[in-house]
């Protein structure tokens, strides 16, 4: 894992997976992303925080092309998202290199967004199968194995409105672990569930992190943040106030903004 | 009432649970309405029968008329294959329209604007005189060879000009049911498609399209049912094999229009009703997952299979409990 850092002097002794550079956001006039930096090592488990409003859906829509940045860039490994440069010069990528770059990127919605016309099985062979052109027999075992792993084989031939919100979200998971992605964004996955349920939802990412997983996780969990992350960033207003060790920022954040936003959600 | 009450003390499994009785409320007005409704049923059969100009006996006597029956047919034939077409291009023009590539989304918007703007009737006589208009159809490059030509006469024939004539206009509607459907689908379903690298024709025939189905059929039946009908427009090309125009002729040549309209209405009707029963199954088709849930879609054999499989290869996990919303509320 401990690859010398050969392409970026001066940071961390490993090459990271996801590094975000300069990353500005512009809605219309409205500047949403005021300069993001952030770099991911692989197997790390990066933490998010921060209001509403703070621009961390942005950010991880930006880093899987749901949206386009208005400036700087933003690499996956040695992939360039959204451009490729040509003599110093970035050119669009065309739909197909963009989907190609998704693929390695799995992310999982607050909303589920599961295929409310497909079974959880369905669900999750769909990608394999109609991307990767899996055969249906080797998506089917895999997908089952996924279904174990997130503890709902039984659940198998359930339609999304069969299943609780939980467990829509932990199908949503194994379907993005059905294209085996790099790296896994959670956008506050656990943020639309009955209190009750959070708990399967946060121990299936428990179990991934542990497998070595790269993830981005924006959550408001901050127990969730202690206890797996790696690494916490603190966002608001568009930029990254404080970055660290998740335990020594919640014990004790050294800014103003974030000893607030920590005792509003503590 | 008191009957119903003393019933419902020994209704009911065992349970020693006493189940609630209320008095229903009294409908009054339901049974004066249904009264009403009864009387001019009456009237209206007595006048059926007893008036002599409905002429049954004709009304028997055409009813399966080698010339009716084949006026099904063809209204059948005409029905079908404009619809196909035009269902054809309403799903092409619908994902054009919600392209990326803005010539798509202008050149549909121009067809819309255009079949929707003129009238069928319209519609129909040109392309009755179409084969006047260019006499040959000529493949080639313009101004430069003829590859091949043949007389347009053989190819837009009455029935295709009348099925290009209703599928093409009909095509417009359809573009805006299909085009309505496809943005009822909430956009999530988009963004977690292309979050799993699917390209997007794809996404929108096996993500978007099914689901949008669901808005979209119950209008598009409506459609059919309406081409139906709008098939006697075909006279306009000219094409005289319809049911309509058969009736009329028929109604004509023996001065009795009203029991040979009467024959024509029992055959629409007669076909509305089987495409009713068509569009009831296609609607459950696409309403699975969604819709109908009570129907359980889940088949236990499938189940056990797909569990003992996820088993097999690691060790075997507690199976989930049952629908883990059951037991709330019973904190110990
Ligand atoms: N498609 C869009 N068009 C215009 N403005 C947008 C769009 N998406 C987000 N915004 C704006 O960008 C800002 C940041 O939104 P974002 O969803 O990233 O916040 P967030 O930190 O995820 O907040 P929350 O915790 O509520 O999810 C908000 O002010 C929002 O109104
Ligand atoms: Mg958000």
């Amino acid at each position: 894992m401990t690859t010398t850092a050969t392409g970026t002097p001066g940071r961390a002794g490993t090459d990271p997976l996801v590094r975000i550079e300069g990353v500005h956001k512009f809605f219309g006039e409205h500047h949403v992303l005021r300069g993001i930096d952030m770099t991911v090592q692989p197997g790390e488990v990066s933490v998010i925080i921060g209001p509403s409003g703070s621009g961390k859906s942005t950010l991880l829509r930006c880093i899987n092309l749901l949206e386009t940045i208005s400036a700087g860039r933003i690499q996956v490994r040695e992939d360039l998202i959204g451009y490729k440069e040509v003599n110093g010069r970035l050119h669009d990528l065309s739909t197909k290199a963009i989907a190609n770059q998704r693929r390695e990127i799995g992310m999982v919605f607050q909303r589920f967004n599961l295929f409310p016309h497909k079974t959880a099985l369905a669900n999750i062979m769909e990608a394999p199968t109609q991307v990767k052109r899996q055969s249906k027999t080797a998506a089917r075992t895999a997908a089952l194995e996924l279904l174990d792993r997130v503890g709902l084989a039984e659940r198998a031939n359930h339609y999304p409105s069969q299943l609780s919100g939980g467990q829509q979200q932990r199908v949503a998971i194994a379907r993005a672990l059905a294209m085996e992605p790099e790296l896994m964004l959670f956008d506050e996955p656990t943020s639309a569930l009955d209190p009750e349920l959070v708990g399967d939802v946060l121990n299936v990412m428990k179990d991934l992190a542990k497998s070595g997983m790269t993830m981005i996780v924006v959550t408001h969990e901050i127990g969730f943040a202690r206890e797996v992350g790696d690494t916490l960033t603190f966002m608001d207003g568009g930029v990254v106030v404080e970055t660290g060790n998740p335990r020594q920022i919640i014990a004790n954040p050294q800014h103003a903004r974030t000893k607030e936003f920590l005792s509003r959600v503590l | 009432m008191s009957q119903t009450a003393k019933r419902g003390s020994f209704a009911g499994p065992d349970d020693g649970v006493e189940r609630i009785n209320a008095v229903p409320v009294r409908h009054p007005g339901r049974w004066v309405g249904a009264a009403i409704i009864v009387l001019v049923l009456a009237i209206t059969a007595q006048s059926l029968i007893t008036n002599p100009r409905f002429h049954w006996d004709l009304v028997g006597t055409y009813l399966l008329d080698t010339l009716v029956v084949q006026g099904i047919g063809w209204t059948l034939i005409l029905t079908v294959s404009s619809m196909v077409i035009a269902i054809a291009l309403a799903i092409m023009l619908a994902f054009m329209r919600q392209s990326e590539n803005p010539l798509f989304r202008y050149v549909s918007w121009v067809w819309v604007w255009f079949f929707r703007g003129t009238p069928v009737y319209t519609q129909l006589v040109f392309w009755g005189l179409v084969a006047t208009l260019y006499p040959k159809i000529i493949i080639g490059v313009p101004f430069g060879p003829e590859w091949f030509s043949m007389d347009t006469q053989t190819v837009v024939n009455a029935t295709v000009a009348a099925i290009l004539g209703l599928g093409l206009n009909e095509s417009a509607y359809l573009a805006e049911i299909f085009r309505a459907g496809l943005k009822s689908v909430d956009n999530g379903q988009m963004e977690a498609a292309e979050a799993l690298g699917m390209r997007r024709s794809k996404i929108m025939w096996r993500i978007i399209l099914p689901q949008a189905m669901r808005v979209i059929v119950p209008p598009t039946g409506n459609e059919t049912i309406g081409m139906l009908k709008t098939t006697s427009l075909v006279l306009a090309v000219p094409f005289t094999y319809d049911l309509t125009f058969v009736t009329n002729t028929i109604a004509n040549r023996i001065y009795q229009p009203i029991p040979l309209l009467i024959v024509a209405a029992f055959w629409y009707l007669l076909v509305t009703s089987v495409l009713m029963v068509g569009q009831f199954y296609i609607e459950r088709h696409f309403g699975k997952g969604v819709d109908n849930l009570t129907k359980a879609p889940v088949k236990p054999a499938a189940v056990a299979a797909a569990v003992a499989h996820a088993h097999n290869p690691a060790a075997p996990a507690d199976p989930e409990p049952a629908a883990p919303t059951s037991e709330g509320g019973t904190t110990p």
